[in-house]
């Protein structure tokens, strides 16, 4: 059979694109197990991160992770809707601490609803039910951190905004997954950025959420900077998805109802 | 033997796909910022092209001319894939800082470059060690520009420090410069330069 005849090309193309296709999922469903956990390990470290707890630069083994964020670290659960806490007895296998999660929780329409309306960070749904990080240091909550998560502009953005015992200023912020594109978008997880957020203060002394991110530079003589985050250069959108996503947590839609009862 | 020791060693001097060829620079400007991404990325770089060459050997007698370079895309895609996935189960924080660039090998040139000049006319074996060849060419001004880089722009080498800097008490000013891609540019013709004033025989005609 000659090289360039119809059929020998098709059974060609077919015999590479089928060797190809089993050599890739075989490599993708083999890995999927490790890259899950170093994805979860990634989450922690942020938490730990936001909480000011470790710095970003120095390596950690998985270990040491796991112990600082026993010691320090209690996970509570909060009804998104009226801002209560769920007490421990009420944890069931998929609603507890450990193995929750937020995407899964957003794809369950027992843990998740609609958002009909104002649904400024692009999510569709939220859940019912979250996850809260509270920072303990010598039995008393010093910080409380926050999961966030919004559109930005090829993907959803998940991270988290930690605030300080008043409630007010922010004493970290992370993003850990984003598809954002490398270079400019994908500079909300540079570690030099996501430092300016820290003293900022998210609410004014009436509790209205007063943090944005600006386009530009922040101007250090306005009284406003300290409401004020510089955007990133070169990604209006991103920083417009961050924006928002932090207004509607931070708003009556997120964690208001809880943040006020604290 | 000696022939295979040559097509080995062959393109580490003598033929460097980045110093003779010139080929894959992109890569070699962005990735090479750190050695330890640079050291990843060439390792990578070298399991596909190894694995490319010999693949696109091993069917050349049966690749149709008119879709031949489809059929050859297709198993640089897969590969490049399988090496990524690869490093974002065991090197996941370097996974992170080479983001996009190990998706990119797949039009990295030396690849699909050693396809179509070596693998499509030679047998699978010397076309393996081609790649592999090639691959260590790559490596090698990769490894050279990524430690020039990172001692003169931060101070450090895979992350420990040769050099203490000032803002951390040290003596050393770092140049910051070389943690911008153009220092890689510079870096390279300055290899290229070296290279072909010990081998005159590189030199292109004018």
């Amino acid at each position: 059979m000659s090289n360039e005849s119809t059929k020998k090309t098709v059974l060609v193309t077919l015999g590479v694109c089928f060797v190809c296709s089993i050599l890739v999922s075989t490599a993708a469903v083999t890995l999927r197990g490790i890259q899950r956990r170093n994805q979860e390990q990634e989450k922690l470290k942020n938490i730990l991160i936001a909480g000011d707890l470790i710095s970003g630069s120095e390596k950690l083994e998985s270990e040491k992770i796991e112990k600082i964020y026993q010691g320090h670290i209690k996970a509570i659960i909060v009804d998104l809707r009226n801002g209560n806490i769920l007490p421990d007895s009420l944890y069931t296998d998929q609603l507890n601490p450990d193995s929750y999660d937020i995407k899964s929780a957003v794809k369950d329409p027992d843990l998740s609803r609609d958002i009909e309306e104002n649904d400024i960070a692009q999510i569709g749904r939220m859940p019912v039910y979250i996850v809260v990080y509270q920072v303990i240091e010598s039995g008393e909550i010093q910080k409380i951190i926050l999961p966030i998560f919004g559109k930005g502009l090829w993907s959803t953005m998940y991270g988290f905004i930690a605030l300080s015992q008043n409630l007010k200023t922010v004493t970290g912020f992370t993003i850990y997954e984003h598809g954002e594109t490398p270079g400019l978008g994908g500079e909300v997880d540079n570690p030099q950025w996501k430092k300016l957020w820290i003293g900022k203060q998210a609410f004014d002394d009436n509790r209205a959420v007063r943090i944005e991110v600006i386009k530009g530079k922040t101007d250090p003589a306005d009284p406003e900077t300290i409401y004020r985050v510089d955007g990133l250069s070169g990604s209006t959108l991103t920083t417009r998805g961050v924006d928002q996503m932090v207004k509607f947590w931070l708003g009556d839609q997120g964690y208001g109802p809880f943040l006020r009862q604290l | 033997m000696k022939k295979y020791k040559s097509i080995l060693i062959n393109p580490i001097f003598n033929e460097n796909p980045i110093a003779f060829q010139i080929l894959g620079i992109c890569s070699a400007l962005a990735v090479t910022s750190k050695l330890e991404t640079s050291i990843v990325m060439s390792l990578a770089v070298i399991f596909v092209l190894s694995l490319s060459n010999w693949a696109v050997s091993l069917i050349r007698e049966h690749i149709p001319g008119s879709v031949r370079i489809i059929v050859e895309m297709t198993i640089i895609a897969s590969l490049v894939i399988i090496a990524d996935q690869i490093i974002k189960a065991f090197a996941y924080d370097v996974s992170k800082q080479l983001s996009v660039y190990v998706g990119l090998i797949i039009t990295n040139c030396i690849i699909m470059g050693r396809a179509e000049a070596y693998a499509l006319k030679n047998p699978p074996l010397q076309s393996f060690l081609d790649g592999i060849g090639n691959g260590l060419g790559y490596t090698l001004i990769l490894i050279v520009v990524g430690s020039v880089r990172e001692l003169l722009g931060s101070g450090k080498l895979l992350g420990y420090t040769i050099l203490p800097v000032q803002t951390e008490g040290g003596w050393y000013v770092p140049n910051g410069l070389f943690l911008l891609p153009p220092s890689a540019f510079f870096l390279i013709g300055l290899i290229i330069w070296a290279i072909r004033t010990w081998k005159p025989e590189q030199i292109e005609e004018s």
